[in-house]
């Protein structure tokens, strides 16, 4: 009794610790999210003053609109949309071809092309050389820098033929018998039973797009008509760190000095980060869900 | 015999071409599928692998990669005489050394105590939180990471202030001994919970008997988790250990690249910042490649050690 007694005090003691670790740990996470939220919501001025903490002392939407006035941003806001929206769909259906085609244990290329595909995700040509190709392929500064280098990514094809590998081998072969072709099979038969995979898949590039800055620099620095919202956000926090917030100065310049450049930077903050913060409780199964099936390499 | 053999042989071999041109045509819909995605991926992937002639070049950017003058190992020499090189070489891999230790140790660490959790909810609240950062961009993080080191005060000034530590707030971005602490700092925020899954699935794996046993021994819930679940995952961590030293070359380059200034440009350089200088800020293409090279060649023998060593301690092999 006396010995069950003292290891269920051991397991309070425990617990307690667990519990102060994982307070501690949570608060660390999303204080500075909470932090720039708040400061991002307070009167620019205000804030200079410090002690925001996470909850706004003076409500202010001026920082917002102060970044939604800017046509540069808008436009970099339009850009991150559509390059996310087109490359996910064009990259997610293509994907899943590729995995199709690589599924069917009959092909007769499926080793070769495999290992061509695999061997991508080890060796690249470095920034140089792939600089180099797009501006030879007259792809700096075009739009199309955003979707076709990154077309296939061999391991979401992995994670989607994982998939497919698991359905029915005879699905296929008596679509075959009912005289369907493999083009017909894929878009009709395969693709809608793959809806978790495609999810998955889908959610990856997204994010990545949408995350993506370095390209925008890279590529497309010269038009900044092209530019994306995370390479503008980029432009005014590295601004930050060199020289106090040069950045922003033409934005705080043009508000009639309400806002000031912390406040602005925390507001860009915050829009860029918002799709990702606001969509990702929803998806979260997804995310993992890809990461187990990528785990399991052939 | 033997003539039937070889017989046999030559007549499976004729066999064997026959099926090839028959199946060829029979998977007629399957090849013309696969042709975009060989064009592409020889376009898009494998293209860039002759750019690497480039670094035994001397290259001007009017003319083709096949009519520029030849220079040999040229650039590797001017390469390993520049002292920069070395500089950010070091701060490199001290920088992934840092991230790769970080990061192991946390996210090991936070995986047994996120077992020990009781509760269902807490526990699936503190994953689905710890998981946020991973999926916020590198630039979102580093803005989080001014906000909250800036002197004028940020919360960690405002803390250390508040405790006495310091007379005056530290300006963390001016000087070079803060500089690899906050990489590494930031990287474990980022990537503390992301890293845990895999921990997390490989802990429910462990065979709940032996739990039970080290029970009836007398072991509490601290020894079970040192002593049960630790050594029953120690063949991810090696796997995951393994995996990870091909990417010590890769200490990562945006919060390096923007939280980098003057003040601090000897250590924060990594080798891709120095790539990027020179190559595109610069145009000199060929020594921005070199150095490139220089990387991959140190990450292809890092993979190829790792995967030596991974057959050697039983373990399954990469590739």
């Amino acid at each position: 009794m006396a010995g069950i007694k003292k290891r269920s005090r051991h397991d309070k003691i425990w617990d307690t610790i667990i519990g102060i670790f994982m307070a501690i740990f949570v608060v660390v996470t999303l204080y500075p999210i909470l932090n720039t939220l708040a400061i991002s919501f307070n009167d620019g001025i205000d804030s200079v003053r410090g002690g925001i903490y996470i909850w706004p002392r003076v409500f202010s939407l001026q920082n917002y609109q102060t970044v939604f006035h800017n046509p540069k941003l808008t436009q970099a806001a339009f850009i991150s949309v559509s390059r996310t929206v087109i490359a996910t769909v064009v990259q997610v259906f293509l994907t899943a071809m590729l995995a199709y085609v690589l599924s069917r244990k009959e092909f007769i290329f499926k080793k070769s092309l495999s290992v061509i595909y695999v061997l991508t995700m080890y060796v690249n040509g470095g920034m140089i050389p792939t600089y180099v190709l797009m501006k030879d392929l007259h792809l700096t500064n075009n739009f199309l820098v955003y979707i076709l280098p990154g077309l296939v990514a061999a391991f979401n094809m992995i994670v989607i033929r994982t998939y497919m590998n698991g359905l029915p081998d005879g699905l296929v072969e008596s679509a075959k018998i009912d005289g369907a072709g493999d083009f017909r099979i894929f878009i009709q038969i395969i693709l809608p039973l793959c809806k978790p995979a495609l999810a998955t898949v889908a959610l990856f590039i997204a994010v990545g797009q949408w995350n993506s800055w370095f390209d925008s620099m890279l590529y497309c620095a010269q038009s900044p008509s092209l530019t994306t919202l995370q390479y503008e956000l980029m432009k005014v926090l590295s601004a930050a760190t060199q020289q106090g917030g040069a950045g922003t100065a033409d934005m705080v310049k043009n508000s009639g000095s309400i806002v000031t450049s912390q406040s602005i930077r925390s507001a860009i903050t915050i829009v860029t980060a918002l799709p990702i913060i606001f969509l990702y409780p929803f998806l979260q199964k997804y995310f993992i869900s890809g990461l187990t099936i990528g785990g399991v390499k052939e | 015999m033997e003539l039937g053999v070889k017989d046999t042989k030559l007549h499976v071999k004729i066999k064997t071409k026959k099926n090839i041109i028959e199946k060829m045509k029979k998977q007629k819909t399957l090849i013309i599928m696969s042709i975009p995605f060989i064009i592409w991926v020889a376009v898009f992937c494998y293209a860039p692998l002759i750019g690497w002639l480039i670094a035994f070049q001397k290259f001007k950017p009017a003319k083709g990669i096949f009519d520029q003058t030849w220079c040999g190992l040229d650039q590797f020499k001017i390469l390993f005489t520049d002292p920069t090189f070395f500089i950010v070489l070091r701060n490199t891999l001290c920088m992934a050394i840092i991230n790769l230790t970080f990061s192991f140790i946390c996210s090991i660490g936070f995986a047994l105590l996120l077992n020990e959790v009781r509760r269902v909810l807490a526990k699936k609240f503190i994953q689905t939180v710890s998981y946020l950062p991973h999926f916020l961009s590198w630039i979102i993080v580093t803005g989080l990471v001014q906000m909250i080191l800036s002197p004028d005060p940020g919360i960690i000034n405002q803390i250390l202030l508040g405790l006495h530590l310091i007379s005056k707030p530290i300006n963390f971005f001016a000087d070079p001994k803060y500089f690899w602490g906050i990489v590494g700092m930031t990287n474990v925020w980022k990537e503390v919970g992301w890293g845990s899954i895999i921990y997390l699935s490989a802990i429910t794996s462990i065979n709940p008997d032996l739990y039970e046993a080290a029970e009836i021994d007398g072991a509490g819930r601290f020894k079970k988790m040192l002593n049960v679940t630790l050594p029953g995952i120690k063949p991810t961590i090696i796997i995951l250990l393994i995996m990870n030293i091909g990417n010590i070359v890769n200490a990562g380059f945006e919060i390096q690249y923007i939280l980098g200034n003057g003040l601090i440009q000897d250590v924060s350089q990594t080798v891709d910042i120095f790539v990027l200088k020179y190559g595109i800020s610069l145009g000199n293409y060929s020594l921005a490649t070199a150095a490139g090279i220089f990387k991959s060649l140190i990450s292809i023998v890092l993979i190829f050690i790792a995967n030596r060593f991974a057959k050697s301690v039983g373990e399954e092999r990469l590739f």
